[in-house]
């Protein structure tokens, strides 16, 4: 059996939620899409630098996994006050979640798909392309659970919300789906934290979409620390209406193949994307981020900042791409990729591109791959610092500085820490956390 | 704000004056192309058998190849049967010794060019191989280049005279099925120019080949073979341009550079092939394969290009830095108005130690061009201390236009410094009202500004063609440029 074969059994054998027309014909369609285009070859341009054969090798289907409070705890992020729904491979886990009463709605796709389906009909399968790739196309096509997250109009949601996607391992296949919807004049943030319990593989496949109505304001986390043996592929995508606000931000440190897509639709004017993103590579890890920020009307901002660490065997890849429409005049784009190679082994692939059909636009985008710079390491090491502090300090400076721009402080603090912890010689570093 | 954008359209509409066609009798093969074909373009040329069998094993690789689709151009098909693949002025058997014996008519055209063969190569200095549809009709100052050892001469002479030096180099560095084009152009290849500098010879005068194309229905393939040997120099220059006509019109020429040890080749364009009319009518499609390899230690190559003309633009010039401390650079400005579409970038492949390359890319897009800057710096594993610097700016003017940037990187060595920038922006209102209120008109103000961005490629130009090339930018908005 190939592979496609083997993941559409997989769907079409999967119990479903909700049987309402329209949702099993997205899913029928999903499905058609995904035994046509397959899983994605490196003959595919926006796959040219990751390869998924080790995915097409393995047998990886649903599994039921049993998981205690305690199992997740070391992955609440410290002092952080927030709604939590956690996901068991794939599934959500009501009783370990606990969402407040008091806030915007909050639940899991399944149960509105079960009871209420037509609230999302509007938006499910309708942000994201579902033929954007064979791993859009098969989540579409298995779409059975998320979270789903709606604030009414004006509505702000009191605590940030912290989605929790545990998978136990055990060759484990889940496909979450996401659906933020920030209704006018709302404010929401929400953090997808990808996690793995013992260092088992397992395979990721999770679609999120996001549609931020006009000047709501949407922060989106996303915190990638599955196992150096899973497989996550990701994609995030958009769409902005006027004077919305959208900052996405990405920290990616696990797994052996981690591929995110990132994407937003700029379709009503004045509307702000930021994207940012740090990536830690290293081992055999294998990071891939492409991002797509299309400017379709006149006078809306982006900004992008993704940074890179790689060291050991590691290999990073980042594609950015802003695409200017012929009326989106005014438009004011910029993006900055920077990449820290450390190691003999390590690669870099990057490629920032820019599509312009029009003339008045601002746009520009800078692109570096580098080592750590010879006058700060000598600055430190004529203090006295040895070697290996030194290089420790300026790791985390030049990561530190993605890491600075994420607005929740407790989310930062913790990601600070993480980044610390992987670092040699690095604890005396904790003080500068605050 | 419409107005402004019309008249810089007003500006920008260009006329082609080299668009006229010359009477000339010639031997032109009946269209379509198969081995027979070849077979009887290698008799023509007297050619030994070995390039005659390098030729078909490119075309039997050809025919298992589809054209290239990833490049951001929309390219209508191409009936490859319905071209004619050689097409010669009707000449004395043995072809001219001296430019006495070159048929006036050609001459003529030369000269209707701006290219007194003669005249402008005693004043300026400069060796001309004049190549005309398929074959060179003259190369100029032959005797002096003989005397410093220089080998100047078209393709289909240097097979006759230095087979061994052909055959050592060619395809080397393209190979035969390298890409769709490149494979074809191994097959049918015409003629073009082939340079030879021995060791240690600094090139007394600037090379130049000049490309037209005068019959319809025919396709140029031209492959032009520079060998640089151990601590030589030459300064190379190619112009091209073709006749005004309604149909699109196929160039595939091949240029491969070889460096060796010390040595150092300066390669300069100026394309003002045909570039159709405003709505995309007739023009040359331009797909070209351009690589340098920097063979030796120390080596260095140099391309500038100044590319105004040709309906579609598809090349890459790159360097394939092999020698330790070899150094590539690529100055490119490139200009799409009317209906032109470019996709042009170049590759600098690091592998050697210490290698350096700079690529400063200028883009300009106009009326409904369109222009992609497609370029890879790769740096291998074993090249440690490479750097590479890129800067690809794009200057829109009007709100049809499009410019792109695709700049692909892959480092795989710690110790490489590799830099990207890219800005896109228009001819600002400001700087035209600074101009206008000290009474500068708004003509002279677009060519200044345009010229001022692409100043930093134009000054690697050698003196003559930096002239040239800002009167063909001036051209080609209409201005007076000084």
């Amino acid at each position: 059996m190939s592979a496609t074969e083997h993941f559409a059994a997989q769907v079409r054998n999967a119990p479903r939620a909700g049987d309402v027309a329209w949702l099993n014909q997205t899913r029928e369609q999903a499905l058609a899409s995904f035994e046509e285009l397959g899983l994605p070859t490196t003959r595919n341009e926006n796959w040219k630098y990751t390869a998924i054969k080790p995915i097409e090798k393995k047998a990886f289907q649903a599994v039921d996994g049993a998981v205690s409070a305690a199992d997740i705890e070391p992955f609440l992020f410290e002092g952080l006050d927030a709604d939590l729904m956690v996901f068991v491979n794939g599934a959500y886990a009501h009783g370990l979640s606990k969402i407040g009463a008091d806030g915007v709605r909050i639940a899991s796709l399944s149960a509105v798909l079960a009871d209420d389906a037509a609230s999302v009909e509007s938006y499910l399968g309708k942000i994201a392309d579902p033929r954007a790739s064979g791993f859009s196309a098969l989540n579409t096509a298995g779409l059975v659970d998320g979270a789903f997250v709606h604030a009414g109009r004006n509505q702000v949601a009191p605590r940030p919300l912290h989605l929790l996607f545990v998978s136990s391992g055990d060759d484990a296949f889940s496909q979450p789906r996401n659906l933020i919807v920030a209704g006018e004049g709302s404010a929401v943030s929400v953090i997808e934290h990808y996690v793995t319990l013992g260092e088992g593989s397992h395979f990721t496949n999770a679609v999120t979409e996001i549609s931020v109505a006009a000047n709501a304001d949407v922060k989106h986390y996303k915190v990638q620390q599955e196992s150096d043996k899973a497989f996550h592929i990701a994609t995030m995508q958009a769409e902005q209406a006027r004077d919305a606000r959208l900052a996405s931000y990405q920290v990616s440190l696990g797994g052996a193949i981690a591929r995110n897509d990132i994407n937003t639709r700029l379709v009503g004017e004045g509307a702000e994307a930021t994207l940012n993103g740090l990536y830690l590579v290293d081992g055999r890890q294998h990071m891939d981020f492409h991002t797509n920020i299309e400017h379709v009307v006149p006078h809306c901002i982006s900004r992008e900042n993704f940074r890179g660490v790689l060291d050991g065997r590691g290999r990073g890849v980042f594609n950015g791409k802003v695409h200017v429409y012929e009326k989106a005049v005014k438009t004011d784009s910029e993006m900055s990729n920077k990449n820290l190679l450390l190691s003999k082994n390590a690669e870099i692939d990057t490629k920032p591109e820019l599509e312009i059909y029009n003339d008045d636009v601002k746009c520009a985008h800078g692109a570096t791959i580098g080592q750590l710079d010879e006058v700060h390491m000598f600055y430190l090491r004529s203090r006295g610092i040895d070697p290996t502090a030194a290089r420790s300090l300026l790791v985390f400076a030049f990561a530190n500085e993605v890491l600075q721009s994420l607005p929740l402080e407790a989310v930062r603090q913790s990601l600070e820490k993480t980044l610390i912890a992987r670092l040699p010689k690095a604890d005396h570093l904790d003080e500068l956390v605050q | 704000m419409s107005s402004t954008a019309q008249e810089l359209d007003h500006l920008i509409g260009k006329e082609y004056k080299e668009g006229f066609v010359t009477d000339i009798e010639a031997e032109t093969f009946d269209p379509g192309l198969d081995e027979d074909v070849i077979r009887r373009l290698s008799a023509i040329k007297q050619e030994p058998e070995w390039l005659l069998e390098w030729r078909l094993e490119a075309f039997r690789h050809w025919q298992t190849m589809v054209g290239p689709d990833w490049a951001k151009l929309d390219v209508p098909p191409i009936d490859y049967q319905a071209l004619s693949y050689y097409s010669a002025p009707k000449s004395k058997k043995d072809g001219p010794k001296s430019l006495d014996e070159v048929d006036p008519k050609l001459l003529e055209t030369y000269e209707k060019l701006g290219i007194p063969l003669e005249e402008r190569a005693a004043l300026a200095g400069v060796a001309v191989d004049a190549v005309f549809d398929s074959v060179s009709v003259a190369t100029t100052f032959k005797d002096k280049l003989n005397e410093a050892g220089v080998i100047f001469c078209s393709f289909s002479e240097a097979v006759r005279e230095h087979p061994e030096l052909v055959r050592q180099y060619l395809g080397t560095v393209v190979p035969q099925g390298d890409n769709f084009f490149a494979a074809l152009n191994s097959a049918v290849f015409s003629d073009g120019s082939f340079i030879y500098i021995p060791k240690g010879t600094r090139c007394p005068m600037e090379l130049s080949t000049y490309f037209r194309i005068n019959a319809a229905n025919t396709g140029q393939f031209e492959r032009t073979l520079i060998v640089a040997d151990e601590g030589s120099y030459v300064s190379y220059l190619e112009g091209c341009t073709a006749p005004r006509r309604d149909e699109n019109q196929l160039h595939a020429a091949v240029v491969e550079l070889v460096a060796l040890d010390n040595a150092q080749i300066k390669y300069s364009t100026v394309q003002n092939w045909y570039p159709g009319d405003e709505n995309g009518k007739g023009g040359i499609y331009n797909f070209v394969t351009k690589r340098a390899e920097c063979r030796g230690v120390n080596s260095k190559v140099s391309w500038t290009q100044v590319e105004t003309g040709s309906a579609i633009t598809w090349k890459y010039p790159s360097c394939v830095l092999k020698g330790d401390n070899s150094v590539g650079e690529f100055y490119s400005v490139a200009l799409s108005t009317l209906k032109q579409q470019a996709d042009t970038g170049t590759k600098m492949i690091h592998i050697g130690k210490n290698t350096s390359s700079t690529i400063i890319s200028k883009g300009i897009s106009a009326m409904r061009g369109s222009n992609a800057y497609r370029g890879l710096v790769k740096v291998t594993k074993g090249a440690d201390n490479a750097r590479n610097y890129t800067q690809c700016d794009s200057l829109l003017m009007g709100d049809r236009c499009a410019a792109h940037t695709f700049p692909y990187m892959e480092v795989a060595n710690p110790t490489a410094q590799v830099e990207h920038e890219a800005t896109t922006s228009k001819i600002s209102d400001d700087q035209l009202f600074y101009c206008t209120s000290r009474g500068i008109s708004e003509e002279d103000a677009v060519s200044m500004i345009v010229n001022g961005f692409c100043k930093e490629v134009i000054k690697e130009l050698p003196m003559e063609f930096a002239v040239e090339a800002q009167k063909l930018l001036g051209v080609s908005l209409e201005g007076s440029v000084g």
